[in-house]
């Protein structure tokens, strides 16, 4: 496990779980950090398969989701995989109201989400 | 009724976190439900950084006014800044399926369907949201 100020990193198989230590990402100065980090994940660390795990989450802001549309974006170029889970109905009301449930694979909890993802082709 | 409560801040992102926290405290002190506080520290990020980053475009030299008050059943809040103001009548639907991935735009929905009430001044440079004490909106 790697343990960073924002994020906790956990390898789980191919997949790279992820749960924000925040309860709230509503600070620019988080929202930067967090973006950051997430990014050095793809860029730096060239992990593809990303499950991102809210169960600390309790406030989110839309600059938050805009992070989180453009980390998706730079997934799928990668032909890689971004699933969420474990969010709490207050801050799925925000995914829903914005529509982004439809942009977003959203799991109930991480065992449901991790079945999901794709194997490598042996 | 409660008297307004008046503070400014400088156009700094960092400082949205001390109003949003100040702001809810008072609110618990009252005890507006927990939903109600969700939705007021959501809705005020959300004016807080309009007003910042649009209105007042970071510039440190200029003010973020926030007004509010509590009344029996309901707080009213208002975020002014110094810039030119905006049509918010005519602001593009972020759910659109051509605007789903754009990254920014969605702080006037959520304030909309957050907030009991969500008006502008005609210039579009101050936004006052209101919120009622325990009843929580059925968001559309």
């Amino acid at each position: 496990m790697t343990d960073q100020e924002r994020l906790l990193v956990e390898p789980v198989n191919e997949v790279t779980v992820i749960t924000f230590r925040d309860k709230k990402i509503l600070d620019e100065a988080v929202i930067q950090e967090v973006g950051d980090a997430l990014f050095d994940l793809v860029d730096k660390q060239y992990k593809t398969k990303l499950l991102l795990n809210f169960e600390n989450v309790e406030y989110l802001s839309s600059a938050a989701l805009g992070k989180l549309i453009t980390l998706n974006k730079r997934v799928k170029e990668e032909n890689g995989e971004l699933k969420l889970c474990n969010i709490i109905s207050e801050i799925y009301e925000v995914f829903r109201i914005t529509k982004l449930n439809r942009l977003f694979e959203i799991y109930d909890d991480m065992e449901q989400a991790l079945r999901r993802f794709k194997r490598r082709e042996s | 009724m409660d008297a307004w409560h008046s503070l400014k801040i400088p156009s700094i992102p960092e400082k949205i976190h001390d109003v949003e926290a100040s702001v809810a405290e008072v609110l618990e002190e009252h005890d507006f439900s927990g939903n109600a506080i969700f939705a007021v520290r959501l809705a005020l990020a959300e004016a807080l950084a309009n007003a910042i980053k649009h209105g007042n475009r970071q510039d440190p030299d200029k003010q973020v006014s926030v007004k509010f008050r509590i009344e029996n059943s309901s707080v009213t809040i208002s975020v002014r800044d110094e810039g030119e103001g905006f049509d918010y009548n005519n602001l593009p639907d972020p759910t659109a399926p051509d605007r789903l991935e754009l990254p920014s735009g969605r702080g006037v929905l959520l304030m909309r369907s957050y907030m009991d009430q969500v008006t502008y001044n005609d210039k579009g440079n101050e936004v006052t949201i209101v919120k009622g004490r325990g009843v929580e909106k059925c968001a559309q």
